[in-house]
Order: C-alpha cells, then structure tokens, then sequence
C-alpha cells in the first residue's frame, strides 16, 4: 500500500460534479505534479485533501492510517478534524500570510499555540525550553528559505516571491507528513517565480513527499517523480514525467501540452 | 449668580455628560460584539431576528427611543422602573438613558464590526485552519487586530457622534449638562456658559481625535 491511497474522491457543489472518482496514490518521499487546465478541479482535489472541503465520496489513508472515509464521516468533530488537518500542509497561490505578523511571528505562530495547548496537557513540559526549540527551527527554516534577513520585516514590505518563500516555511514549521503546493508562483512576475520553484527543489533534495499543483510544465517535467493530468474533474492520464511529456497518449492531454506550448513560443 | 457658582453647577452636568459617555462606550462595544455575531450567525432565525431589531434600533430617532424606554414601562404596564431617585447619579432617568444609549450604539458599532470582519479574505481563515488552529484561535490571533484596523475610523466617528447625542438625555430630565444649564443657568438670562459649554466639547472631541490618530497609527505598520 502507497503512503498515501485516494479512493474514489467525489465532490459536488450543489449540482455541479467537480470531482468524479479521483484514485491517487504517493509514495514516501514521491513529488507527485497535478496539470490541468482551468476549472478541471485541481484546487477542489487540493482543499479535499486538506479538510478544507469534504468529499462526497471516497476513501483517504495515510500511512495506513483511514484519515477519510466519506462513508462514516459525514461529520467530523472540529477537535479530529484540526489533527487531520495537521498531516498536511498547504501553500496557497495567493500566499494569505498573516499580515500583522512579522516573517517570524508567521512561522512560530502556530506552532507556539500548538506548545500552550501541550503544555497544558502535560505538565513535565517547559514551555520556555520547547519555545527556544521552536525559535530555533524558524531561524532554520528562514535560511533555507533565504529570509533570514527579512525574519523582523511584515509582509507588507515583501515581494511576492519572498512572501509565497515566507508561507512554504510557515507551512514547513508545522512538520506536515504531506506538503500541497496550489499553483504557488502563479501569482509571481515571471521573474520571480525562479526564487520560489528554487525553494520547492531543494525541499525535494530532502525527500520531502509533495503534491504541486502547478501551470509551470518545466519545472512539473523536472521535479516531479509522477504527473498526473485532470480534466473535467477526472484523471485523464498520468505516469513518470517522462511518459506525460514527450508522449501523451489521450487528446485532451495532447491538446493542453499544445496549447501551452503555443503559449510559451508566442 | 457668581462665576463660581455657575462653574460648579456646570461641572456638575459634565460630569453626567462624561458619565454617561464612558458607561454608553464601555457596555455598548461588547454588546455591538455580541449582536455582531448575531447578525453572523449561520442559524436563520436568529441572524434574521438580529437584523430586524438593528434595523428599528437604526431606523428611528434616539430621542423616541429614550421616551419609550423611560415612559412605556410606567404608562403602559404600570411598572414605575425609572421613577426612583436615590440622591446620587445613578437615579433610574438616568439609568434609562444608560439603557437607551447602549442598545442604540451596541447596534450601529454591530454594523461596522460586521462590515470589517467580512472585510477579512476568506484566505485567511483558511490559512489559520490548514495550520491546525481552532476557530477562537484564527478570531483572536488572526482576524481580530485586522478587523479593528478597518473599523477604527469608522468606530471614531460613531464615537464623537456619541459625545454630542449624549446632550439628548435632557429630554427625559437626566441632569446633563444641557439640562443643568437651561434649568438653572439660562432661566436665569446668563448666556456665556453655552460657550463655556461649546469650549468643553471642542476640548472633549480633541482629545478623542488624538486618542484616535494615536490608535490609527499604532496600527499602520502593517496592511489588512
Ligand atoms: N465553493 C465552490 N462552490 C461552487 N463551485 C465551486 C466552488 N469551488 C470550486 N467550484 C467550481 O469547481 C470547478 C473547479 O474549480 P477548481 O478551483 O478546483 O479548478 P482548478 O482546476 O483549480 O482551476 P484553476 O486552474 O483555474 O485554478 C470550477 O468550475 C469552479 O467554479
Ligand atoms: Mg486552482
């Protein structure tokens, strides 16, 4: 069994199906690359797999644990539902930093909160040395990251670049199992998306397990261990990058890999 | 009547003037808090009740809402609530007005507390919620510093209005400082005090505009 198994995922707004009958599947330490065109249903897939929205149907495991299970889960309690949500991480495209925050505030933020609520369960626990722990880890993250120099700055004074590279170590301070990528440059100058996609590679070189939604086929054909192409809310097609790329076999596939292209040359 | 004497009655109806302001401002914000989520809250019924009580609070005048409050208790059911005097402030003409002032602040400050808190961008609950925060947490440590950064121009207008509309309370003969002057002073055919009166405002209303540019600015280092 993968490390993480997606059965049959539904979603439904109202009437409309956006999702219908997704299987996934991620090894550890797997970058998985999810392509599409508009509308096909990637963010809704994203924000299914983040318990920002539940699915109508199907079945998640992580690491062999049932996480989802639209069968006897139609209402998850708010206390299971925040753990759940804790084995992922989500950066979105449009950052959503907290703005009264200073760079380093955002990054312990939540994991401080996390050490109160702990600490006031268990009370062999001190708060202040677990605190210097967490200092510690956001300075480490804000290096790998290259904001060590902006730890003090809000962002409101920030690139986007250097926004969306504060919000991958925001995530990354809560030590997800998973890290979910929304088109995270989408949002970027083009000539500030290098400085993020820089960031997303080096995570890789960690073996850190990922899903990138993303519109950056380069990088998608780079990075990634697998693609997978949606359309219509289903999956048309996936493989190694290799296979996805240079041989598409479907014609909806043929003809999104053409029409970015096309783009690309103008 | 000597200067003296008319300062002191005078100060005497600022202080209920400030009294009043003060008590009105401290129990109508958390009670704005409350209706706010009122008005937010996903249960029909009671959002709906909320915004058609708002809606008669905003809809007529303050000053009949101080007659109904002090006069329909006694008049219509025989309930004398506001009669008493007890020789300090806090009689019950006094209380009424309390009363009255609360609920009509408590409801415009639930409107612009609503309008900024929808204000925040759907992102940052969001963002609060994949961190594995809990509801309180994402409104203590997240929205609400945002939220108060976009209503407090707002709230400061509603605010100085506040300083001024206290001056209504004389229609039910709490012993304001409108009240005290025209009863004791202009009976008596001595017209300086309304400027008197005038430079107290000026000075009150100053001082809360600075109070206000203060808090705006402490809070311009970031953006919402
Ligand atoms: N909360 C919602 N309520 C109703 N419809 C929604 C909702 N969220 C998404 N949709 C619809 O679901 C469809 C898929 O949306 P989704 O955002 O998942 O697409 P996407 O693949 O991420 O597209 P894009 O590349 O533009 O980001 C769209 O038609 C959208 O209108
Ligand atoms: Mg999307």
């Amino acid at each position: 069994m993968a490390y993480l198994e997606i059965k049959n995922f539904c979603k439904k707004f109202g009437e409309h199906e956006v999702l219908k009958g997704i299987d996934l599947s991620i090894e550890k330490g797997e970058v998985l690359s999810i392509i599409g065109s508009s509308g096909s249903g990637k963010t809704t897939l994203l924000r299914c797999i983040n318990f920002l929205e539940t699915p109508n149907k199907g079945v998640m495991v992580l690491d062999g644990e049932t996480l989802f299970n639209a069968e006897t889960d139609k209402k998850i309690r708010e206390k299971d539902l925040r753990e759940k949500r804790l084995n992922f991480g989500l950066v979105f495209q449009s950052f959503n930093l907290f703005p009264q925050y200073s760079v380093a505030d955002n990054i312990t933020l939540a994991p401080l909160l996390q050490l109160k609520e702990k600490c006031k369960k268990d009370k062999t626990l001190n708060f202040a040395e677990e605190k210097q722990k967490i200092i510690a880890d956001a300075e480490k993250l804000l290096e790998k990251t290259g904001l060590t120099d902006k730890k003090n700055e809000y962002p409101c004074v920030l690139s986007g670049g250097q926004q969306q590279r504060v919000a991958i170590a925001r995530a990354l301070a809560l030590k997800p199992k998973i890290l979910c990528f929304d088109e995270p440059t989408s949002a970027l100058d083009p000539e500030l998306t290098g400085e993020v996609l820089k960031v997303i590679r080096a995570l890789k070189g960690e073996d850190r397990t990922m899903i990138i939604v993303t519109h950056e086929m380069g990088f998608a054909k780079n990075v990634s261990d697998s693609v997978v192409f949606m359309a219509n809310g289903v999956i048309e097609e996936e493989g190694n990058p290799k296979e996805v790329f240079e041989n598409p076999k479907s014609e909806k596939l043929k003809a999104f890999l053409a029409g970015i292209n096309n783009k690309e040359g103008e | 009547m000597s200067f003296e004497l008319i300062n002191s009655t005078l100060l005497r109806g600022f202080g209920t003037t400030c009294l009043l302001f003060i008590l009105t401002l401290v129990l109508s914000l958390p009670l704005g808090l409350l209706i706010m989520f009122g008005l937010k809250c996903p249960v029909k019924i009671v959002s709906w009740l909320c915004r058609i009580f708002v809606w008669i609070i905003r809809g007529t005048p303050l000053m009949l809402q101080l007659f109904v409050v002090f006069y329909v208790p006694s008049l219509l059911f025989g309930i004398k609530l506001f009669s008493f005097t007890n020789g300090t402030v806090f009689e019950g003409r006094f209380l009424a007005a309390l009363i009255t002032f609360v609920i009509n602040y408590a409801c415009y400050f639930s409107v612009i507390f609503k309008g900024g808190v929808d204000n925040i961008s759907r992102g940052q609950y969001e963002a609060g919620k994949v961190l594995g925060l809990t509801k309180s947490q994402i409104f203590y440590k997240i929205v609400l510093l945002q939220v108060i950064k976009t209503i407090i121009s707002p709230i400061s207008n509603e605010v100085i209005t506040l300083v001024k509309d206290t001056s209504l309370a004389r229609v039910i003969s709490v012993a304001e400082i409108f009240f005290i002057n025209e009863t004791e002073i202009l009976s008596k055919a001595i017209v300086w005090p309304l400027f008197y009166i005038a430079v107290f405002f000026l000075l009150f209303i100053g001082l809360l505009t600075i109070l206000f540019n203060y808090l705006e600015k402490k809070l311009s280092y970031f953006k919402a």
